[in-house]
């Protein structure tokens, strides 16, 4: 593909940017305080990913321990911080600001066509929030008595009565929320008010269509948490009663309230991540997305829904059984706009050109495992099947086929499709497959013997087990061992083609979004060198072929 | 921006003109923004409005007796003061509209004064609480001990605190916001052709106050009967 003779540089190497205060000189202030969307992405890709590694070895301490009956590496209370430290990690730092942190940022503003977010500042601002929520959270495993013991979802009365530092975490999770509010707010606004000139909303790409909704959700949903979390601070502090039953408060008003913002927010997380599917499947296929309108909906339809399913998480909790009954009902309704994505894609494909590039093997990887944590979702949503499988290891394989075989899959597809925008390089396809294959190898058999095993009784969050359960476990640990080399294979070829990649010019795919009229690659500072005007729809492919041509210059169409 | 902005033009095949909208001195967008921002302060708000409801109506009575002892006459001079203040609010970007630079900067600190004030009485109100043994963390809030008022009461007072607290905190922010407005006003950043600024904080101050007007019948109201001659009956 074309470069143009553009004479800025990219957007990682200029010298200039915009910054949040005055002019730093140093490239190390330059990236501290550039409001610049792209680089302000890519910052977060970074401590988001190191974060996921961490969490990643923690979980990888809990498997060791669980390698045989008794304990090993852990007491019963160091593993109930570890595992409270994994779903801390990998939930507030890593998987809520995921998808959209990284991609909303760098990717979203180019394919609407916009020079950068609307409020650039607030971007930055928001950045630091994230840290500065980071750093609080971590502060709390060296200081007082240790990191929280509560597991990430802070119930109540328990954590109200452990004297662990639940405060400093639950003063880091009202941060980071704020953090995860600003930014909806920042891409609901970018997208209302900065898509090219002609862009309407059925003209967005698909993926813009998952930030939108997932905007809403966040800006909707994170409050009702905040003010949750200041409750129960609040609680601890002054003993005002409000969740603890010897004064008269309600410990289930707690469950409530929070699973008010953190149901939803498992759609906050996987709908941006479909987005990246929905991206995936058409470019590689070749053929114009089958169901454009429908996909769109269903994401705003799944973040409509997702607001009134909450209850299924207290189905053991001692809810009326007519709340329990309408709460299953509505709960089976997300599997609807959820199904008619998947028909969607799979129609997509039909007849298409399908290219198997690594990006794709991801798609289609996740298709298989995101089926079976949607479908296992669906049976725990049955008031009678849940309560036997309510807390046990078929639970925990359920969110983990959802949200790891579904939303960080999807990351790390969207990763690899994008790498030649964010870098202008390709990586070695060849070594990225075989990182894929021993990803999704080890995936299955690190969480498919779970769903056996919390079929049979296996509860979870307990260090120690009957050991009839011991073959599960073992077998998990080899799969963990597995996908463990596979990720950080994975990272080694996407950092080696970083470094030494060949230039990927600036359609390598041959897609059709407008993240891939870029004057050059990657793209400089403020984008795209003349806006388009949109006229088109986001896949269009004749005879697969892209439709729309532009003259990078101008950026008219020339086809 | 320092320099003027100058839209760009996108030109489409019919060669017809549409102008770029960028994110620089996009007043419309700015509004959107902090009515987005808005929209967060009620969610958070109206899950506390939805404990307070809950409890109500496990706790009925204790409910009715607290409110009872809280101080009507403060109380409702409060949302006198911040009434007006909300008045003087809306008149300042009036003038601040209408180009009258100098009357919207005399409202904005009247409303400051307003809102201090405020302050002042809700200081009062919480001292004179505190001397009676009704505060966070005092013994008539903890249960188990001879001090110990009944469930409903503690949980009532410990709502009170809570959002009294939380909307006196953003009364302080907005005062905070609104001496920030003044100086950008004095700079010349804020101007009748770019009160973006201004208007949002009169936005906040909007939403400070109506949450007060929701406050104040839940909490002060709800136990007047007694004095108002009869509102509830039968206990």
């Amino acid at each position: 593909m074309s470069n143009s003779s553009n004479s800025g540089k990219s957007y990682l190497e200029a010298g200039e940017t915009h910054y949040a205060i005055g002019h730093p000189k140093s490239v190390f202030m330059q990236w501290m305080l550039t409001i610049d969307h792209k680089r302000i992405g890519l910052m977060y890709a970074a401590v988001i990913f190191v974060f996921f590694f961490v969490a990643v070895l923690v979980a990888l301490s809990i498997r060791i321990e669980l390698f045989a009956p008794g304990a090993q590496l852990f007491d019963g209370d160091s593993y109930n911080q570890a595992f409270t430290l994994h779903g801390v990690i990998m939930i507030f730092l890593f998987i809520i600001p995921g998808v959209p942190a990284v991609f909303g940022n760098i990717i979203m503003p180019l394919m609407i066509g916009a020079k950068d977010v609307s409020f650039p500042r607030l971007n930055w601002f928001t950045f630091w929030l994230y840290i500065f929520g980071a750093l609080i959270a971590l502060s709390s495993l060296w200081t007082g008595n240790g990191f929280a013991d509560t597991g990430w979802t802070f119930y109540a009365p328990y954590s109200l009565n452990t004297n662990t530092n639940v405060i400093t975490t639950l003063v880091a999770a009202f941060v980071l929320g704020m953090a995860s509010i600003l930014t909806g707010l920042n891409f609901l606004v970018t997208i209302h008010r900065l898509r090219a000139p002609g862009m309407d909303f059925f003209k967005m790409p698909l993926f813009v269509w998952g930030i939108y909704a997932t905007a809403w959700i966040q800006l909707l949903a994170t409050p009702v948490v905040g003010i949750t979390l200041i409750l129960a601070l609040l609680e601890k502090m002054f003993g005002i009663g409000i969740f603890d039953p010897s004064k008269g408060g309600d410990p289930v008003l707690f469950e409530h309230l929070f699973w008010i913002y953190s149901h939803p927010a498992v759609y906050l997380m996987i709908l941006p991540a479909f987005g990246i599917m929905s991206e995936i499947i058409p470019v590689f296929s070749r053929r114009e997305v089958f169901g454009y309108r429908t996909i769109a909906l269903s994401s705003a339809s799944i973040a409509g829904i997702g607001y009134l399913v909450w209850g299924h998480h207290l189905f053991t909790s001692g809810m009326s059984d007519l709340a329990k009954t309408v709460f299953s009902f509505l709960t089976f309704f997300v599997a609807i706009p959820t199904g008619v994505k998947f028909y969607d894609w799979v129609a997509t494909m039909y007849k298409g050109k399908i290219i198997l590039t690594t990006p794709m093997l991801w798609a289609l990887g996740t298709m298989i495992t995101f089926v079976i944590g949607g479908l296992t979702g669906v049976t725990i949503a049955m008031i009678g099947a849940d309560i036997h499988l309510q807390d046990t290891y078929y639970t925990v394989a359920h969110f983990h086929y959802a949200m790891l075989g579904g939303v960080v899959f999807l990351l790390f597809a969207g990763l690899h499709y994008w790498f030649p925008v964010m870098f202008g390089k390709m990586y070695d396809e060849k070594k990225a497959k075989i990182a894929f294959y021993l990803n999704f190898v080890g995936f299955n058999v690190l969480w498919f013997p779970m769903f056996i095993a919390g079929y049979q009784g296996m509860p979870r969050r307990y260090f120690d087990y009957l050991p009839e359960f011991q073959i599960y476990h073992q077998i998990s640990f080899f799969g963990a061992l597995i996908f463990i080399s596979g990720l950080a294979y994975m990272f080694y070829v996407l950092i080696q083609g970083m470094k030494h990649g060949k230039p990927s010019g600036t359609n390598p795919w041959h897609a059709t979004t407008l993240e891939w009229h870029l004057p050059s690659s990657p793209p400089p500072l403020e984008n795209h060198s003349k806006v388009p005007y949109v006229d088109f729809r986001p896949y269009e492919y004749h005879h697969g072929e892209p439709v729309v041509k532009f003259d990078y210059k101008t950026m008219k169409r020339i086809d | 921006m320092s320099h003027e902005y100058v839209p760009e033009i996108a030109v489409d095949r019919d060669g017809k003109k549409h102008e770029v909208q960028g994110w620089q001195g996009d007043f419309y967008g700015g509004k959107l923004g902090f009515w987005l921002f808005m929209l967060t302060e009620v969610m958070m708000f109206g899950a506390m409005f939805l404990v307070l409801t809950y409890y109500y109506s496990l706790h009925t009575q204790d409910f009715l007796d607290a409110s009872a002892h809280l101080n009507r006459l403060l109380g409702g001079t409060n949302t006198v003061v911040l009434l007006f203040s909300a008045l003087t609010m809306g008149l300042g970007l009036l003038k601040m509209r209408t180009g009258d630079v100098k009357g919207a900067k005399t409202m904005i600190w009247a409303t400051i004064i307003l809102a201090t004030l405020f302050l002042g009485i809700k200081g009062v109100e919480w001292t004179e609480e505190y001397t009676h043994g009704v505060f966070l963390g005092l013994d008539a809030l903890q249960s188990g001990n001879e001090h110990s008022r009944p469930f409903g009461q503690i949980l009532f007072y410990g709502m009170y605190f809570t959002m009294t607290g939380l909307h006196g905190f953003h009364i302080i922010i907005g005062i905070g916001l609104m001496i920030w407005l003044v100086k950008r006003i004095d700079a010349g950043k804020v101007s009748p052709h770019h009160h973006i600024l201004h208007f949002n904080i009169a936005l906040y101050w909007d939403l400070v106050h109506l949450i007060w007007v929701f406050v104040f019948p839940y909490f002060y109201m709800i136990g007047a009967g007694d004095v108002t001659g009869g509102a509830i009956h039968g206990h």
